[in-house]
Formats: structure tokens, C-alpha cells, sequence
């Protein structure tokens, strides 16, 4: 026969997980702290003016004076990427602030009441997000306008729904918990026990989905604004850059890999940072 | 036919020392109906599923033996004790309703360990898994064959996977809690099912339970395990009649008499 | 049978509500067709004229049975922009973002499944492990960029194909094919990545359920309890996800048309709503929703095929 079994032997599986989940969890944190000092130090400071064009510097491959080279006006790569970045991620952050916000209230609402509102509600949200939200998007873009808040409002509203849905299921579920109960014997009234008792346990899963939302909210804007129908000049934007470094790929493919790169490290860090979170709160 | 010695089971999650199956000793003979008694967590379950060689290796580690007619299944290659499982030794679990592909049809299920060990055809396999659910008295095996598990009542489920693990004659069969998850009325027929199928083929049938009562009606002999050990073993009127364990006692005591509701 | 009956009677009530807010949409856009059509010499009087030859000055209502109407009929209206029928203009698109998105459909399934199967079926290994991570880098790359690095990859660096080209069915079969593989490739990469990991966790859940116990209690290896019980069950939540990654492929494909200029109804949509020729787009808008809704109905119909405990109500 074959070799005997061997029981006592640790499996790989097993012995991995624990690795496996810092890789993770490291690489998130690292990319995503890369991102936002990149987004910050940009609100107040970039290495060079990002309108400063200049005649003879264009198109340089990255070197010392331009670690990511500079564009067809000769403008500082990095330093649009930062300015692009932040301009990005605030966009991003709104949207998920708008369709958190909003979000969270209808969930709470109706699945605390629960009723016709709620059914209908749902319904409405199950049909929304049917649809691939950059559809939806551009027809509302062409009722709204372009421009950046336009962008910001539109994403917003598109990303009420998977808050709502998500929220609704977890106040349903805790509704109808003993504490609940409790509370209203106490005498506290419906919205205290929504916003004091309820929505604080729905934190731990409001938080992914926020972290999904914002990563899909800088898809949809760079996916936009690369089409011409969000961000507008004089507004920076990663996915406008793409749009122009598309323009010079075969002069300076170095613009479009940076400006692409910056997109992806944005997405990666947060996806790995919650990816990360998600496997230690589990074990 | 089984013998198991010194039998160690530790669970890796577990701190060490902290074992779920403190170093049994069983013996068990051919065609014989041994109970195995215990309250949850006393180690029973995982017992039976150790001589059926499904507790994962990932999250378990086993010492010890199980001779298995007179192999030991511990020190037995994976494949070796593969080609037992379904053929030689067989099961039947606690809960029919998810123990069963909810998206298969029964019939292919019950014939599925036919599927796997003999190289017998779809008709040849069909026509043993109607005489499997004939003698597992299902009512109708035609009809039932074709069912979808969600559409057969937990009773009828059971007695579907009572006729899978009959249906390659296996010498050991093992019961893990089979009526619990039922109506008692249902539970009465199911073990004069077990007491038939040992009757007549000759299965030897290793009976898992929390209920002594159920053993009593069912069984020859009888182990009681508590905390991973075991207490005390044999014949079942003798333990039922002179416990030595005062864990037994208590147990036996447990057992509703019409004395005591009235 | 009454299952199906019920779902296609909910698929035409959806499409109506599609519809009617897609008309609606295009409605609310301030200012007049008729004046954007007259261009500089509009006068009022010429502008009132015309709009109640188009019928515009109907209530909202009538002029969308007329639209919804005459659009069943085939009658799609005519362009603002170019004096053509719009129905001629999207049939002229269709067929390339039909084919991106079919193509690349295929590609996702093809490869997804495979994959998810494999790195299910040797969890912890260090295929697994690569696929995983693999997995993640590539669920955070916008298509645009993929479009972006392959155009430089195969289209600058390699020259299989010319940037900014492409060439119909009717020229060549293969070169079509060519050019529209590295779009496809573009939308699907993304959606590969995410039903990879969907299957996988899929399978994995299935995996600890005890039927799968009871199929190993009967001999099945690991590898054939897979196979045989738990992808069955498995499959049944990503065909849901399936069909968002249909519709999810559409939306791409807009984008990923404007990378490669592929000659599709997704450019079309653009310039038209960068025209503001209203009739063009609200034509697109309402085939794509259709799509959508359609597939969410084809992946309806096949879960409850997939599953017997839907079937039976």
C-alpha cells in the first residue's frame, strides 16, 4: 500500500491563513497610505506648479528633476497626479458621504417600519442597481449638466441604493432583537432607538460596502471624465489625464502608466485594506 | 469485526491536552447492535465519524487504532480507506434534510455508492437502489426515485438514506442520532427498520444517541460515553438494570416513565 | 409553467417602466428639439410651427404611446443631427457592441469558471494563493486602463493591431476578430477576477455542507464530491451574478469603444449626447436597458431551471 497517513502534520492551509492575512493587510495599508499622503501633501503643496507649462520640457521621460516625466505641455507628471488624486478622491469621498448618508436614513427608516413604503422602496432600489450605474449616469449627465458637483450629485444618488439595501437588512434583522424590545419598554422613542441602538451595530457592515462604494465611485468618475462628461477643465481629474495620455501613448507611455498606476493603487490599497480587515475580524 | 484502541481524538483548535476523545477502547462483533450513548459534546459523534474516516486532517489529529477486520484504518492509506467508505462501512446522519444534495434527484443518491465502487450500469444501479428502497420500506421507490430531496417528508428522507447505505451491503453500519431529527411516531419505524436490516442481512449496526430509551429497544449492548471517556460497557440490561457509573444512573434516571408523569 | 408565465409578464411590465422612464429622461432636458434643429435662423413663430408638426405640443402621456408605438413598429424617429432614421443608425452600430459584449462574455465565463473550479478545488495551494492575489490587482484596474495598456502592448509595442483602426466582418472575419478580442479582454478582465472569486467562495461554502459530508461517507474523493455535488449547487448564486456581468459588460463596452474606437452603439450614445441629438440617444438608452432587463430574465428562467426547490412553487 501507500505510505502511512500522517496525522500529526500541520496542513499548509491552515499554517498559511495566518501569513496570508498580513499580506493582505500590510499591502492595504502601505498602498493606501502611499495614496492619501500623495492626496494630502497635494491639497498644499506640489513640486511644480500644475499649470506651469513649458515649451522645452516636453514630453520628458522620468528623471531626477520629474520623477514621473511631464506631459505634452511639459507640465510635471506627478505633480498633476497628485493635484488629479486629490480632486478624485474627493469626488469619491463625497459620493460615498451622499449615498452613506442618505443611504443609511431610508435603510433605517424603512426597515424599522418596514410597510408599503419599505416594499416599495426596495423595489425601486432592486431596479436601480439592475442597472450598470455608468449607464444611469449618463443620462442623467446629459439632464444635468457636466462638471464636477454635477458628477458628485449624480454618483451620490446612484449609490443610495446599495447603503439603503444593505442598512435595511441589518435594522430589520436587529429590530427585532431582545435589546430593542428593551429600549422601548424603557420608553425611548423610535428614533432614539434607530440612531442610539440600532445603527451603531450596523457599523461593521456598513463599513465594507462604503469601501466597495468608493472604490466603484473613483471607477465611475475616472470612467466618466475619461469620456468627457465629468470632470471639466480647469478641474484636475486622473481619468481627464488618461483621456490626454491616451493621446501621447506612443510618445510618452510613461503618462498614461503613472496616471493609470495612481487609479489602480488608489482601488488596490482600499480593497486590500478591507480585504484584510474582513479575514482578521473573521479569525 | 471492529476493535478500537486507545482511540485519541484532539481537535487542533483546541489548547493541547484538551482531547474531545480521551483514549476509548471498543470492541465490537459481526452483526451485532452496539449502542453508544452520551449527551452532546461527550465525544460520540465524533467517534463515529473518526470510523468512518471523515473528520478532516486539517482540523483533527487521531491516535491510536481502529481495526477495522483487521485492518488498521488509522495507519491505512487515504485511498485504502476510501474504498471502505461506502462499501464496507457506511453511514447514516442525524439530519436527512440537508444531508442530502438539495439539486439531486434521490434516486441517483441513494445508488451513488454503487456509482463510486462497482462498475455496475445505470439500469443494473437503478435496479438495486429500487430493491435498496423497497427494503428500507419506502412506499413507492418508482416515485420516489425521481423526487427532488425538498419534495419527500423527513421520515421518507431518512429511509431514503437508510437504503443508500444499505444498498452495497456494507458489514458496518453506522447510525449517527437517526431519529433525532424526527417525529417520534416516525422514529418508532425507522428503528424497526435498523432491527430488520440487522436481522435479515446480518449489518452490523454501531447506534449513536442521547437517548437510552431508543437504545434499549434497539440495541444488544450497549457504551456510555461522557467527556470524551468511556464510562462503562455491555449488555444492555445490564447496564440499564445495574449502572456501575453514576453518570449512567443519572442518565437512566432521566428517562420519562409513566410512573413519573403520573 | 405558472413560473414562467409570472416572470414574463413581470419582464413586460418592467420594460414598460423602463421605457417610460427613458422617454421621460430625454423629456426633462430643457430646451426645444425644434429649436436646436432650426439652429440660428429660429424665430418663435417658426419654432411653434414645427414643434406642433412633431407633435410636441401633445401631453406628455400621448407622446410616449406614440413613441412606444412607433418604436415596436420599428419606427425609431428621425436623427436631429444627420437626416437619417435612427433606426438605421443604431442597426449600422449594433453588430460590433454586440459582438465586444458577447465575446467578452464568453471570455469571462470561459475563463472564470476554470479558474474558480481550480483555485477551489486546491485551496491553500500556491496556485491558489497567486490566483488570489492575481484576483485582486485585477478587480482594481478600470477597464479604460486595461484598454490603455493593451493598446500599447499589442497595438504599439507588439503592432498585431493599429490603434484607432478597425476592420468590419465583411472586410475579414479574422481581423474583426482581432480587433475586437483586445476590447473584449479590456471589459472582461475585471468581471473574470470577480466571478473567479465569487465561484470560489462558492464552491467553498458547499463544500462544508453535510451532503458533502454524506457523499464522502460513500467513497467520493474531494475532487469528485466537487465535481459532482457541490458546483451543481454552487453555480445556482453566480448565475445572479452572471447576469449583473452582462449588463455590467454593456456599460463597459461604452467606455472600452471609446479606448479601441470601436464603431459601436456606445460611441454612438456619446457623440449623440454630446449633439444633443436626443432621438439617437434615447434609441440606445432603451435598447441597452432592454438588455439589461432581458438578461436579469434569461438568468431568472435558468435559476429556477438550476434549482428544483424554485420549481416547484
Amino acid at each position: 500500500m501507500l505510505l502511512a497517513k500522517k496525522w500529526d502534520r500541520r496542513p499548509r492551509a491552515a499554517a498559511d491563513a495566518g501569513r496570508h492575512r498580513n499580506h493582505f493587510l500590510w499591502m492595504g495599508s502601505i498602498l493606501t497610505g502611499i495614496m492619501l499622503v500623495l492626496i494630502l501633501v497635494g491639497y498644499v503643496w506640489t513640486p511644480y506648479e500644475t499649470t506651469g507649462m513649458s515649451g522645452t520640457e516636453k514630453f520628458l521621460a522620468p528623471c531626477l528633476a520629474h520623477p514621473l516625466g511631464t506631459d505634452n505641455f511639459g507640465r510635471d507628471i506627478l505633480s498633476r497626479i497628485m493635484e488629479g488624486a486629490g480632486s478624485t478622491f474627493f469626488i469619491a469621498l463625497c459620493v460615498v458621504l451622499i449615498g452613506g448618508i442618505v443611504g443609511t436614513i431610508i435603510g433605517c427608516l424603512t426597515g424599522y417600519f418596514g410597510g408599503v413604503p419599505d416594499l416599495v422602496l426596495m423595489r425601486v432600489c432592486d431596479a436601480i442597481t439592475a442597472f450598470p450605474s455608468i449607464l444611469l449616469a449618463l443620462v442623467l449627465i446629459t439632464i444635468v449638466g457636466y462638471g464636477k458637483y454635477p458628477i458628485i450629485l449624480i454618483l451620490g444618488i446612484l449609490f443610495i441604493p446599495s447603503f439603503a439595501r444593505v442598512v435595511r437588512g441589518e435594522v430589520a434583522k436587529e429590530r427585532n432583537l431582545n435589546y430593542v424590545a428593551s429600549a422601548r419598554l424603557m420608553g425611548a422613542g423610535h428614533l432614539r432607538i434607530i440612531f442610539r441602538h440600532i445603527l451603531p451595530n450596523t457599523i461593521q457592515v456598513l463599513l465594507p460596502i462604503a469601501a466597495i462604494g468608493f472604490n466603484n465611485a473613483v471607477l465611475a468618475e475616472a470612467s466618466m471624465s475619461y469620456l468627457g462628461l465629468g470632470v471639466q477643465p480647469p478641474d484636475a481629474s486622473l481619468g481627464r489625464m488618461l483621456s490626454e495620455a491616451q493621446t501621447y501613448l506612443a510618445r510618452a507611455p510613461w503618462y498614461a502608466l503613472f496616471v493609470g498606476l495612481a487609479i489602480v493603487v488608489m482601488i488596490l490599497g482600499l480593497s486590500l485594506l478591507t480585504e484584510g480587515l474582513q479575514q482578521r475580524r473573521r479569525s | 469485526m471492529l476493535d478500537i484502541q486507545d482511540l485519541r481524538i484532539h481537535f487542533r483548535n483546541a489548547p493541547p491536552g484538551k482531547d474531545a476523545v480521551k483514549g476509548i477502547c471498543l470492541h465490537m462483533d459481526r452483526g451485532e447492535i452496539l449502542g453508544l450513548v452520551g449527551e452532546s459534546g461527550s465525544g460520540k459523534t465524533v467517534t463515529a465519524m473518526a470510523l468512518a474516516g471523515l473528520l478532516s486532517n486539517a482540523k483533527t489529529q487521531l491516535t491510536g487504532q481502529i481495526f477495522f477486520e483487521g485492518l488498521d484504518l488509522l495507519q491505512a492509506s487515504r485511498e485504502t480507506v476510501r474504498a471502505l467508505r461506502g462499501k464496507d462501512i457506511a453511514v447514516v446522519f442525524q439530519e436527512p434534510m440537508t444531508s442530502m444534495d438539495p439539486v439531486m434527484r434521490v434516486g441517483p443518491q441513494v445508488e451513488e455508492a454503487l456509482l463510486v465502487h462497482t462498475d455496475l450500469s445505470p439500469q443494473e444501479r437503478r435496479q438495486r437502489a429500487l430493491a435498496a428502497m423497497a427494503d428500507a420500506e419506502l412506499p413507492d421507490p418508482e416515485t420516489v426515485y425521481r423526487k427532488y430531496p425538498h419534495e419527500l417528508s423527513g421520515g421518507m428522507l431518512q429511509r431514503a438514506m437508510v437504503a443508500a447505505a444499505i444498498i452495497s451491503e456494507p458489514k458496518l453500519l453506522i447510525c449517527d442520532e437517526p431519529t433525532t431529527a424526527l417525529d417520534v411516531t416516525i422514529q418508532e419505524g425507522i428503528l424497526n427498520l435498523l432491527k430488520k436490516i440487522n436481522r435479515e442481512k446480518g449489518t452490523g449496526i454501531l447506534f449513536i444517541s442521547h437517548n437510552l430509551h431508543v437504545v434499549r429497544k434497539l440495541c444488544t449492548r450497549v457504551a456510555v460515553m461522557c467527556k470524551g471517556e468511556l464510562l462503562e460497557e455491555g449488555p444492555v440490561d445490564e447496564i440499564f438494570f445495574r449502572p456501575q457509573a453514576e453518570y449512567t444512573k443519572g442518565l437512566i434516571a432521566a428517562i420519562p416513565t409513566r410512573r413519573k408523569r403520573g | 409553467m405558472r413560473y414562467i408565465i409570472r416572470k414574463v409578464l413581470t419582464l413586460i411590465i418592467t420594460l414598460f417602466m423602463v421605457s417610460l422612464l427613458a422617454f421621460l429622461a430625454f423629456q426633462v432636458i430643457p430646451g426645444s428639439p425644434a429649436s436646436s434643429m432650426l439652429g440660428t435662423n429660429a424665430t418663435p413663430e417658426k419654432i411653434a410651427a414645427l414643434e406642433a408638426e412633431m407633435g410636441l405640443d401633445d401631453p406628455v402621456l400621448v407622446r410616449y404611446a406614440r413613441w412606444a408605438g412607433d418604436f415596436i413598429q420599428g419606427d425609431w424617429g428621425q436623427s436631429y443631427s444627420y437626416d437619417m432614421p435612427v433606426k438605421d443608425m443604431v442597426m449600422e452600430k449594433l453588430p460590433a457592441t454586440a459582438a465586444l459584449v458577447l465575446l467578452a462574455f464568453a471570455i469571462t465565463v470561459a475563463a472564470a469558471f476554470p479558474l474558480g473550479i481550480a483555485t477551489a478545488r486546491r485551496e491553500g495551494s500556491l496556485l491558489d494563493r497567486v490566483i488570489t492575489v492575481v484576483n485582486q490587482v485585477c478587480m482594481s484596474i478600470p477597464p479604460v486602463f486595461v484598454g490603455i495598456l493593451l493598446c500599447f502592448l499589442f497595438g504599439i509595442t507588439l503592432r498585431v493591431f493599429v490603434p484607432g483602426n478597425f476592420v468590419s466582418f465583411q472586410d475579414s472575419p479574422g481581423q474583426f476578430f482581432l480587433y475586437m478580442l483586445f476590447p473584449a479582454l479590456s471589459v472582461a478582465l475585471s468581471r473574470i477576477a470577480m466571478t473567479v472569486k465569487m465561484l470560489r467562495s462558492s464552491i467553498l461554502d458547499e463544500m462544508n455542507k453535510d451532503y458533502i459530508r454524506t457523499a464522502f461517507s460513500r467513497g467520493r474523493t474531494r475532487a469528485d464530491a466537487l465535481r459532482h455535488h457541490a458546483l451543481r449547487n454552487a453555480i445556482i448564486p453566480v448565475i445572479a451574478f452572471l447576469a449583473v456581468t452582462a449588463a455590467e459588460l454593456v456599460a463597459g463596452s461604452i467606455v472600452v469603444e471609446q479606448v479601441f474606437t470601436v464603431p459601436g452603439v456606445g460611441r454612438l450614445l456619446l457623440s449623440s449626447i454630446g449633439s444633443r441629438d436626443f432621438p439617437v440617444a434615447q434609441a440606445v438608452v432603451v435598447l441597452l436597458a432592454t438588455w439589461v432587463v432581458v438578461v436579469n430574465f434569461i438568468a431568472d428562467i435558468l435559476y429556477q431551471y438550476m434549482d428544483p426547490r424554485i420549481r416547484i412553487q
